[in-house]
């Protein structure tokens, strides 16, 4: 497929399953109306393969330079979602098409390639990812935290929903004693 | 912070966190040659208030309100975009009426935004006579806001499944007659910002982002169409009732026939939005129909319906600073699982860097605005607690604001 084409959802879904196979786990088109006209915009869920993840998003840029929005993560006990937000076809009237991708990593090793040589304004994205969730992002290009301040201790993720979470931190006002 | 390497022709700058040009915390660390830019650095973070953290424990309904005060500019976009997130999720219809309410309200708000923005802009520049001049505007569409929603910022006008309060027919002409003014004050302002040989001057050929960066860079809304990038939410993607009006992308060549992508572009396209914010309205006005405003209003009941959400959604709404992206994942819990808001500035970090650089000293204030940066929008997942400077413990805090109360009594 070329560089300019504008695939639609079905052309999208397909380039990836022919591709990919079964490393995609899940994916599915949702649709949603809106207005009086009920003109619908497309979002394509799809959860894939760590494996593949790199591939993906080189099979993405080939067919379409895409524009990330955020990366959202999920601690889910034993893994950790992250959740890439694509939009395509920008720049013509409602032909835009919501991407997510989700992929899991195993807690024990939650490492991601970074995505930052294919589309550079995904550092800040990735680099949040590293200080909120503890993922670590290979070659990024800078790893220094974001967000957070740097007086606060290593080993402490706020998104984290387990002992690396940041409960111990929490000042709970209401308790104040007289 | 990592240290840049220097040589013996350049030097260090730090600008901020109380930065001249913004009235938000934000942190530049410049490398300067002379009187040029070398390389920028920018550190985030300095109002985390942890607010996705803080829905843990809310439902829907209550973020809505916790949405709204992320930041006193957007305080419709966020609980927009996160009503459109869990009405994804879960599938809820929206009444008609209610999806032109809706534009009329964002739209409203991209009005105040952008003419806020415009004066801060012409401060930067030493222009203060134009400050005035569009504040005063702004206080009309302020004044518009109030009587339409009651409140002049947090409006609390968004709910799930609609509106909150409805544009009666009796309010019309009011509405009628305010825009008639912003119309004429457009004119002005036009005149004001695009024939001033200062503001040619001190705009034209500085900040510039060149498409392709823009493009790389992920940026979003007018930073981006000030670039030539036709990327606008309203446009690209059906949400609200933008799907049934007219409209289009508003990009710099429309007015001067090119794009630069400099700092004029990005005043062009803002102030070129104002009006078409004032058209938006008009038409939906003009067609919206009558009817419900809200999909289920016993709030018990749509609290039990939300109750029952098992799934994950996206919202995302083109707010005056470009797109707000908000993503929820809900689990059959009162308190949503995930709630991730992508603030626009968020994505308008990375082009700041080429916009700054070979730029002087005395550009930062004017090239740093130009994209309109919403600090306490981006900043505000994390807890700050510092180790060493001071603490204050809970049971300061609790005397503080018993001295403060006191105060107060006497």
């Amino acid at each position: 497929m070329s560089k300019d084409k504008r695939p639609n959802p079905e052309e999208i879904v397909k380039y990836f399953k022919d591709e990919f196979k079964t490393k995609i786990k899940h994916i599915n088109i949702k649709k949603r109306p809106a207005g009086i006209k009920k003109k619908e915009t497309y979002t394509i869920w799809m959860k894939i393969d760590k494996s593949i993840f790199k591939d993906i998003i080189k099979h993405l840029c080939n067919l379409q330079f895409p524009h990330l929005a955020v990366a959202s993560g999920n601690d889910l006990g034993k893994t950790i979602e992250l959740i890439y937000h694509f939009t395509l076809n920008s720049g013509k009237r409602m032909e835009e098409i919501n991407l997510n991708i989700s992929v899991e990593l195993p807690k024990s090793k939650p490492e991601i390639e970074t995505i930052c040589d294919w589309i550079p304004g995904a550092l800040i994205t990735e680099r949040e990812k590293m200080e909120m969730l503890g993922v670590k992002v290979i070659g990024i290009p800078d790893d220094s935290r974001c967000f957070i301040p740097y007086d606060f201790p290593e080993g402490v993720y706020p998104w984290r929903r387990d002992e690396t979470g940041p409960e111990k931190f929490y000042k709970n006002l209401h308790e104040v004693k007289k | 912070m990592k240290q840049k390497s220097t040589t013996k022709t350049t030097y260090q700058i730090p600008v901020g966190p109380i930065h001249p040009a913004l009235k938000e915390p934000v942190h530049f660390e410049f490398e300067i040659d002379g009187e040029r830019i070398v390389n920028a650095n920018v550190k985030l973070g300095h109002v985390h208030r942890a607010v996705e953290w803080a829905s843990r424990k809310r439902n829907p309904i209550q973020i809505l309100y916790l949405a709204e005060r992320i930041c006193g500019i957007c305080s419709f976009c966020h609980p927009g975009a996160f009503a459109l997130s869990v009405e994804d999720a879960g599938d809820i219809e929206i009444p008609d009426r209610a999806e032109y309410l809706r534009v009329i309200h964002a739209e409203l708000e991209r009005i105040c935004s952008h003419l806020l923005w415009a004066g801060v802009a012409a401060h930067e520049i030493g222009f203060d006579t134009v400050l005035y001049l569009t504040w005063q505007v702004r206080e009309k569409a302020l004044d518009l806001t109030e009587y339409l929603t009651g409140n002049r910022v947090t409006k609390a006008i968004m709910t799930i499944g609609g509106v909150r309060r409805d544009i009666t027919d009796d309010m019309l002409p009011r509405v009628r007659e305010d825009l008639e003014y912003f119309k004429k004050a457009f004119l002005k302002l036009k005149k004001a910002f695009l024939d001033d040989k200062t503001v040619k001057m001190r705009a034209q050929n500085v900040g510039i982002l060149t498409k392709e960066d823009a493009i790389k860079l992920c940026a979003v809304g007018p930073t981006t169409r000030a670039s030539g990038v036709k990327k606008d939410v309203r446009v690209d993607t059906s949400y609200f009732a933008y799907g049934d009006l007219d409209l289009d992308y508003i990009t710099p060549d429309i007015i001067t026939g090119s794009v630069n992508g400099d700092v004029y572009d990005r005043i062009i396209v803002r102030l070129l939005e104002v009006k078409q914010a004032v058209e938006l309205i008009e038409q939906c006005l003009d067609i919206m129909p009558k009817g419900d405003i809200v999909s289920e209003p016993k709030l018990a009941k749509l609290l039990n319906q939300l109750k029952k959400i098992e799934g994950e959604g996206i919202g995302r709404m083109e707010a005056p600073r470009g797109e707000v992206y908000h993503y929820v994942k809900m689990d059959g819990n009162e308190a949503p699982f995930t709630w991730k808001v992508r603030a626009p500035t968020y994505s308008n970090i990375l082009p700041w860097i080429p916009m700054l650089k070979g730029e002087q000293i005395a550009d930062i204030p004017i090239v740093a605005a130009s994209t309109d940066p919403c600090m306490s929008c981006t900043n505000r997942v994390g807890i700050v607690k510092d180790k060493d400077s001071y603490e204050l413990t809970k049971e300061e805090l609790h005397k503080l604001s018993i001295e403060k109360t006191r105060r107060l009594k006497l």
